[in-house]
């Protein structure tokens, strides 16, 4: 099988920066790289900090005390804010990317409906999903503790 | 190929994460709204809920099937934005041997942290 024709990325970061006619949805993938990128680095300081409960319960307490601070206690949140974003969108990209939620494959007869104008209603739902899921997490987080 | 099926591994992953990691941010981030899976009650993060979760097998599977679900996805998620910024040949080798490595260390120490803290 013969190679596929690769391009260059030519913008690089920077084509994270602008939708062009992408439109909002360009700004998800943007959003959804970042929260990725954030994620994944408090997963791994994530997974030295719990693994203390193996050294006990002093070792639990002592980790838990040190991050019991209005500073990290700000950015756990914005953690969870991230990880709620991730996951409603990333159930988006995976329907999308199984052929759900943008139309069976027609010819482009003028005027048309583009796939990506298809999804953009299973799009606003995520998005209201992931903001009624925000408000439940931020009143457990600043409210009740 | 090969990468087809990561990327298959990928979005399995990412359903499986859904998941558990649902699960896993139900208990620890609406313990005050339901309480769900704190047998000692008050906040998630009390050693006595720790040790609770800790000595029951069930948590020990789901953190280990969380911990390897999220590492592959984390780290193969990182490799594709990598990959596809444009390095070269030599360098996608080394970013491949990197995360591999880092991964396995990974899973390796929050493995054992799970199975050591049943005895704690």
């Amino acid at each position: 099988m013969a190679d596929p024709k690769r391009y260059d990325n030519r913008l690089g970061l920077k084509g994270w920066w602008g939708g062009g006619r992408w439109g909002f949805e360009r700004y998800l993938y943007t959003l959804h790289r970042l929260t990725g990128l954030g994620v994944l680095c408090y997963f791994v300081l994530h997974i030295f900090v719990t693994s203390s409960r193996a050294f006990g319960m002093r070792a639990w307490e002592k980790w838990m005390g040190t991050l019991a601070g209005p500073f990290f206690q700000g950015g756990e949140f914005l953690v969870v804010l991230a990880c709620i974003f991730h996951a409603f969108n990333g159930i988006r990209l995976i329907l999308i990317e199984l052929g759900f939620a943008v139309g069976p494959a027609e010819e482009p007869i003028y005027p048309y409906k583009t796939s990506l104008n298809k999804q953009r209603p299973l799009m606003v739902l995520m998005m209201v999903l992931a903001a009624v899921a925000v408000v439940f997490a931020g009143y457990d987080f600043w409210l009740l503790h | 190929m090969r990468e087809t099926k990561f990327w298959t591994w990928h979005l399995l992953a990412g359903c499986a994460i859904l998941i558990l990691g649902s699960l896993h941010m139900i208990t620890m981030h609406l313990d005050g709204v339901w309480g769900l899976l704190n047998p000692a009650g008050g906040h998630a993060i009390s050693w006595d809920n720790v040790a609770a979760r800790a000595h029951q097998t069930i948590f020990v599977v789901i953190y280990i099937l969380l911990l390897g679900a999220a590492l592959f996805h984390g780290l193969y998620g990182l490799r594709n934005i990598l990959c596809e910024l444009g390095i070269g040949k030599g360098m996608r080798s080394f970013v491949n041997a990197v995360l591999v490595i880092g991964g396995l260390a990974l899973f390796v120490f929050g493995t054992w942290a799970a199975i050591a803290a049943q005895a704690v």
